[in-house]
């Protein structure tokens, strides 16, 4: 029994941590997030962290990634939210997370190695316009023509869509009940992607166009289908929530000190307990939460049928607490927190990225009482 | 990360799942439950994790887990009937008890031979405990005991009482504060039930006029008290069976929809009333996994502490949350009560018994002060 990290998994962490405080702190995010002209992330610190393993951790040694799992992944995605790291690591992990999974032995040859050497940026397109987190939602048409297929259809809030090279896309075949993944490559003809202007600059959002877009068959993931695509928003869900856990952690720390030093009334405001026990809440939730997304990752790595409930837990969980703690980092810091210099903002935003992101507390809600037999 | 136990440990929960199958009762009347407490106790399952010296199982923290899960599980009758001494009188005589105090109390907790109660609010002194102010004189080889015990649960049933009083003039909080075991028979001690808002009465006054207890009773050394009623003893801290109750409830309040209209429509089609199940759901399993990993620290010899205050939190906010709900999914039937409410009122008693746990051992307010001090390392109120 051990519901804990290996020696291996805290190296890690604090290399992740330690890199990202030296190279990407704070001061760093804002720079790369609010030049207009940039792609929102640095692709030198890009080629760093590929370098370093992190964008192939997940992805088999044989096609040049680290072989590891969805647990070893969350320690990173803790450590990147925590610094509200700007990069398509999590869209570009998907991406490779549905090739490996779904794809063929040739498919995944074919496109890990980029993915995971970090020469190609991935992402995985799965929303559509009326935004039911799951297969049902999948309208984009697939209409086969010989040994092709034509992708027509329109995605949105696709992460990363602008600097994407590869896109994941979830379609259905015709009318039918069938839905499948096609991987279509950047300069393909009638693939268009549109950077979407959003609250949180840290994470890039965009809407993909297909306008028969013609793809080969050998593009078209083999393996998937809708329960793939439901797979993917699990794995998505996870991972931005992962990603959560550490921008909650940032976000109280912040907070914390602040009410320690700020002085008012003679006394410093973390005296008052109206200011200490909403900071109490926060520790009880993420902690909670917390450890809700370390059981969905082990059930990803261990194939465990209670993935969906694990992660509709976890999402669901932290869709409620994360943007409540956003809301008290604001208020508890007073005047302050409500201006762009201070970084309180910063959490705040990303609470809200996040509460919709793979399906708001609501969808896991409703999804965690009909698992649960209701 | 390992959710599996060691071969050894799941061997031990093979044998406590075979001796279930063969001593569970069938039915809880009175002989029953006292023949399932004899086999218990020989099985030295009563105290598992005391020490075998005084009579304990000397069960592993893995083992104590698994003997709590499996014992809720099977939602077996408890293990020993001398509730306080078990949970707490026990830990502390073993670790601050005389060779003399061990021989007396331990083997009649472990055997359940009378119940004990805990002497520590008193009606000024409830969250802010360290201000008691029930005295101890000392007089030969006496202390002459002065004072007022409040919300001593199980007090009129009890032989012994476990006190906290304050042998050292002043209020100087923690210091002064000393620990005696009184017999609850002694002259001078008078109780006065209580009747809460339940309807019953589990807990009492308990007034002290000149009481004498000899010094030999004292546990620990004079002024230590506050520490002797904090044992160290490790004992698990998982939250396991804590949360087998809650998801037992959760599973029959889910029933309970099914089977209820509300406002007219079925109550488990409700949104609001799905996602506050699944609300619930989703927190007692937190719960269960925060307790995996205290549970996971403890076998790797690490001490576990304030952490614990946030799976007291949720269950306090489960065990009103859940009381309130099926009040809610029972409607306007939810006003009424014993034969004639849903259920028989099973779930009346639940929403109007929840401050047993709430308040009874730190208020949630006490929790949330401890997760400040104490992890997030804000500064203590003035």
């Amino acid at each position: 029994m051990n519901f804990g990290f290996t020696e291996e998994q805290e190296l890690l962490r604090s290399e992740v941590r330690k890199l990202l405080d030296e190279s990407c702190p704070l001061e760093q995010v804002r720079k790369i997030t609010e030049d207009p002209n940039g792609p929102g992330f640095s692709r030198e610190l890009w080629q760093k962290i590929a370098e370093l393993g992190w964008l192939g951790l997940t992805i088999p040694e044989a096609h040049g990634g680290a072989g590891l799992g969805w647990v070893d992944l969350v320690v990173v995605l803790e450590e990147t939210g925590r610094s509200l790291f700007p990069s398509p690591l999590v869209s570009s992990t998907l991406a490779a997370h549905a090739i490996r999974r779904f794809g063929s032995p040739r498919q995944q040859a074919a496109w890990l190695p980029a993915l995971a050497d970090g020469s190609a940026i991935g992402t995985v397109a799965l929303l559509e316009e009326d935004g039911a987190p799951g297969p049902e939602g999948v309208r984009l048409a697939g209409r086969a023509a010989g040994k092709s297929l034509t992708l027509t259809g329109e995605k949105t809030l696709v992460g990363d869509a602008a600097s994407a090279d590869l896109i994941v896309v979830a379609f259905r075949k015709g009318k039918s009940k069938d839905l499948g993944l096609a991987v279509v490559e950047r300069g393909a003809a009638g693939l268009a992607t549109k950077d979407l202007p959003g609250i949180d600059l840290t994470k890039r959002l965009g809407r993909v166009s297909l306008d028969g877009v013609k793809i080969g068959r050998d593009a078209v993931l083999a393996k998937a289908d809708a329960a793939a695509i439901s797979h993917l928003f699990d794995v998505g869900a996870l991972a931005v929530t992962a990603e959560g856990v550490g921008a909650a952690e940032a976000a109280l720390a912040l907070t914390a000190g602040y009410a320690k030093h700020r002085v008012q009334f003679g006394r410093p405001i973390a005296t008052f307990q109206a200011v200490k026990h909403p900071l109490a809440e926060a520790y009880v939730d993420v902690q909670s939460f917390q450890s809700l997304v370390y059981y969905a990752a082990w059930c990803v790595d261990h194939g465990h049928k209670d993935l969906p409930l694990a992660v509709s837990r976890a999402k669901a969980y932290a869709s409620e607490a994360l943007p409540k703690l956003g809301i008290d980092t604001i208020q508890l810091h007073g005047g302050i927190g409500y201006t762009w210099e201070y970084d309180a903002h910063l959490y705040l935003k990303r609470a809200k990225w996040l509460r919709p992101a793979f399906g708001d507390a609501d969808w896991h809600y409703e999804r965690v009482a009909r698992l649960g037999g209701l | 990360m390992d959710f599996d136990f060691t071969p050894e440990d799941e061997a031990f929960r093979a044998e406590v799942r075979k001796f279930l199958k063969q001593h569970l009762p069938k039915k809880h009347t009175p002989e029953a439950i006292a023949e399932w407490q004899k086999q218990v106790r020989a099985k030295g399952w009563v105290g598992f994790s005391w020490p075998k010296e005084v009579g304990g199982g000397g069960g592993t923290i893995a083992q104590q887990v698994i003997l709590k899960e499996e014992m809720s599980k099977a939602r077996a009758p408890s293990l020993g009937t001398c509730f306080m001494g078990l949970a707490w009188v026990g830990p502390s005589i073993i670790e601050y008890g005389t060779p003399e105090q061990k021989k007396k109390f331990i083997p009649d907790i472990l055997d359940g031979k009378y119940q004990w109660c805990t002497g520590y609010s008193e009606p000024g002194s409830g969250s802010d405990l360290a201000t008691l102010k029930t005295r101890a004189v000392r007089d030969g080889d006496d202390y002459v005991i002065n004072g007022q015990k409040i919300w001593t649960s199980i007090a009129m049933w009890s032989k012994w009482i476990i006190l906290l009083v304050r042998t050292e003039a002043g209020e100087s909080k923690h210091e002064g504060i000393t620990c005696v075991l009184v017999p609850m028979d002694s002259p001078g001690i008078t109780v006065r039930p209580i009747k809460n808002m339940a309807g019953g009465a589990m807990f009492a006054e308990v007034f002290f006029d000149n009481v004498r207890v000899p010094v030999a009773n004292r546990l620990g050394p004079e002024g230590q008290g506050w520490k002797v009623t904090v044992s160290a003893l490790a004992h698990e801290r998982s939250s396991i069976a804590e949360v087998a109750g809650l998801q037992r409830s959760l599973e029959e309040l889910k029933a309970l929809a099914k089977k209820s209209k509300k406002n007219g429509k079925p109550a488990a089609a409700d949104p609001g009333v799905r996602r506050r199940l699944a609300r619930a759901d989703a927190r007692i399993e937190a719960m269960r996994l925060n307790g995996l990993r205290f549970l996971t620290k403890q076998l790797k010899g690490e001490n576990v502490g304030a952490e614990t205050s946030v799976n007291k939190l949720h269950r306090a906010a489960l065990e009103i949350e859940l009381g309130e709900l099926a009040l809610e999914i029972e409607g306007g039937a939810g006003v009424l009560d014993g034969a004639a409410a849903p259920e028989h009122g099973k779930w009346q008693r639940m929403a109007l018994s929840w401050p047993e746990v709430v308040i009874g051992g730190g208020t949630p307010n006490i929790q949330r002060n401890i997760i400040a001090e104490r992890i997030l390392g804000l500064p203590k109120d003035p």
